[in-house]
């Protein structure tokens, strides 16, 4: 589903990114672990296409096509989902006003005509109570005041919502009380099919307990150092990072 | 002719047909005449009218004589006002009061019309207290007054509160080539009252129109007044707002301005504090594009201790719009213990949009909150990545941006359903559908 080959990245004529190598296959779920400051949020950003970085080497391949060119928003409508480490904001723009906006774009781009107003509403609700979410909070400016839990367990609504190929979770866990991690657990976990992957980038264990990796990397200073079972997890769980330093491997 | 020959040389005839009989406004009118032709149309080497040059507005051969027309109905004046909810209406078209289009009372308020006010005996204590008391003795303003014949006449009487909102309706039909209006609005809110005013200009024809509009607002003891400018007219109109707030202790009073259209457009908008513990809001949402042009000059004038006032503008400019905000505060050395802030925020769109932003801040009181701030920028690329992010494409998520951004200033507009017009319009301009809920 997913090739990068050699992918190195830079902002502002900085190297973050110094040569990714990763393989992701349908039905899979992947960790990427490693500590502050390794690439790994950039990796994700680089993936879903943001543009202050530049590609300088290599090439991400989705489903047998090349990223690099595309927009943001038609890597979205191919099917890739990033759930963001700090939502952003957009006061007046209520969560069902954006998640319109988000299916409808997704549509039209596959040559779809909108959604029923009827349809909508069914599936923002059925979605909406899967993650527990409170009705009252869908008609709340998108993110505008909402807890740390709150923020994220709405992402992984708007990808329930938008039903993404790869879902990229930077971060999910951080930020969130062990209840609202069990939540966005589950909620992955229910999203999960053959069809579609999960790339997981997190900093501790413990988002790993609810949603078990097929496969655990280790990113350090812009490289992956390690690739390992979910037991790798653990190890670094109990030794940190320290022993992985990118000379070694 | 250039216009202010015109307009001076037709004074007399001016006075002779609408003038009327009271002898004290012939006076206040006839020093007006000798102050413009002294002064005359503000040009671009004063300070404060550096960056908007009235030129291109004051060519045309405006008529000014106001001439009756009954034909406009309802139906075609319906989309102008907010015609869901119960209001008091006062319609003027081509400056003339429409009977037939306008709502008004005297029961335990007066909503009605200047022109009545001018010469009626009951009005006139209130006329002779408050008319011409505040507004600055510049040229645009003492043409006004020369020219005073018709306006709105708002007198809320003590502890009353006006039951629904008022709206003032200024209707240009196109009759004329090109007319210059010149509505008059006394507002005067005793102690303990409350009131809520729409105000709005529209030209329903391409011919020119310049309006140049004087508001005086006298805010007295607990004191509430709520109040709106829609500015949407078409290219062909401008206009020039005058507003001036007189405010007593423990009043509270908001102006928002929501300036969508027009071919140019300036508010100056000031406020006296005349008392303490005082509020004063100046809100303003500015979206404009093409050769639009939108300029607002604000004075807040602390006076006493212990007052608050709360500035806050946004711009969005796109084409080659232009943009100007002046915004002054003066906090006199008795005016301790003042809050005043200050805030306009801009996003130009395109390269040719400009905006000029001056914060001036004469503060002569040690013990004071003052700030400003003042931003100019594009917007924000993290969060344009979120939304497109979500597949959402970059046009249109521009749009939801910009409307977030413009959105915070109506959250303090306090009727619900003007609000939701308000959030209309600017959804609409900006291409972005926001009325979908659960």
């Amino acid at each position: 589903m997913l090739k990068i080959k050699n992918l190195h990245a830079s902002i502002d004529d900085k190297e973050i990114l110094k040569g990714i190598n990763l393989e992701i296959n349908p039905g899979e779920v992947h960790a990427i672990m490693g500590p502050n400051g390794s690439g790994k949020s950039t990796l994700s950003s680089v993936i879903a296409g943001k543009e202050e970085f530049d590609m300088t080497q290599g090439e991400i391949v989705f489903e047998g096509e090349e990223l690099s060119e595309l927009d943001p928003e038609e890597r979205a409508h191919k099917g890739i989902f990033l759930s963001f480490q700090y939502p952003i904001e957009i006061p007046g723009v209520s969560v069902t006003n954006f998640m319109k906006a988000a299916i409808n774009a997704h549509r039209k781009a596959n040559g779809q005509e909108d959604m029923r107003a009827n349809e909508m509403l069914k599936l923002i609700k059925e979605k909406s109570e899967m993650l527990e979410i409170d009705r009252k909070f869908l008609s709340r400016s998108l993110n505008e005041g909402f807890s740390g839990g709150e923020k994220k367990r709405n992402e992984i609504f708007q990808m329930a919502v938008l039903e993404p190929k790869l879902a990229i979770l930077d971060e999910t866990d951080s930020g969130l009380d062990i209840d609202a991690l069990k939540v966005v657990a589950k909620g992955v976990n229910k999203l999960r099919t053959k069809d579609n992957a999960v790339l997981l980038i997190t900093h501790y264990q413990r988002l790993l307990n609810y949603i078990q990796p097929d496969v655990v990397h280790v990113m350090v200073d812009g490289k992956i150092v390690k690739t390992g079972g979910k037991e790798l997890a653990l190890e670094l769980e109990e030794k940190g990072y320290e022993w992985l330093k990118p000379e070694q491997v | 002719m250039e216009l202010k020959d015109k307009l001076v040389s037709s004074f007399l005839a001016f006075e002779e047909e609408f003038g009327g009989e009271n002898d004290d406004l012939h006076n206040i009118r006839n020093q007006a005449i000798q102050d413009f032709e002294r002064i005359g149309f503000p040009a671009k080497k004063e300070e404060a009218w550096k960056y908007t040059s009235l030129n291109s507005v004051l060519k045309h051969d405006y008529s000014f004589f106001p001439k009756k027309d009954d034909s406009l109905e309802y139906r075609d004046i319906k989309d102008y006002l907010i015609d869901n909810i119960d209001t008091y209406d006062l319609v003027f078209v081509d400056g003339v009061y429409s009977s037939h289009l306008s709502q008004t009372t005297h029961d335990k308020i007066d909503v009605c019309l200047m022109s009545s006010a001018l010469c009626k005996a009951p009005y006139k204590a209130v006329v002779d207290n408050y008319f011409n008391k505040i507004a600055p003795k510049t040229g645009l303003n003492a043409l006004n007054t020369a020219f005073t014949r018709e306006g709105a006449y708002i007198h809320i009487q003590k502890n009353k509160m006006a039951d629904k909102p008022i709206q003032i309706i200024n209707l240009s039909t196109g009759k004329e080539s090109a007319m210059l209006l010149q509505p008059r609005n006394l507002i005067v809110v005793d102690e303990n009252s409350h009131v809520q005013i729409i105000e709005r200009h529209q030209s329903l024809t391409d011919r020119p129109v310049l309006t140049n509009s004087v508001t005086e607002i006298f805010a007295a003891k607990r004191a509430i007044v709520d109040y709106y400018k829609i500015q949407n007219d078409s290219t062909s109109a401008s206009l020039i707002d005058n507003t001036f707030i007189e405010q007593q202790s423990e009043s509270f009073c908001s102006v928002h301005t929501f300036s969508l259209g027009g071919k140019l457009t300036r508010n100056n908008l000031n406020f006296y504090q005349k008392g303490e513990h005082i509020d004063s809001t100046l809100k303003g949402v500015t979206l404009i594009e093409g050769k639009q042009h939108v300029d607002h000059n604000t004075l807040v004038h602390h006076i006493e201790p212990n007052c608050e006032s709360h500035q806050d503008y946004k711009g969005i400019f796109d084409g080659n719009s232009t943009g100007v905000f002046n915004g002054s505060v003066v906090v006199e050395k008795e005016a301790q213990k003042t809050n005043a802030y200050q805030s306009n925020n801009n996003v130009l769109l395109t390269d040719k949009a400009t905006i000029n932003s001056k914060p001036q801040l004469e503060i002569f009181a040690d013990d004071v909150k003052c700030s400003h701030g003042c931003t100019i920028g594009q917007l924000d690329e993290d969060a344009l990545f979120y939304l497109r992010s979500r597949g959402i494409p970059k046009r249109e998520a521009q749009g939801l941006m910009m409307y977030a951004f413009a959105n915070n200033v109506l959250e303090s507009v306090k009727i619900p359903e003007l609000k939701k017009r308000i959030n209309k319009l600017i959804a609409e301009k900006l291409g972005v559908e926001v009325g979908f809920s659960l």
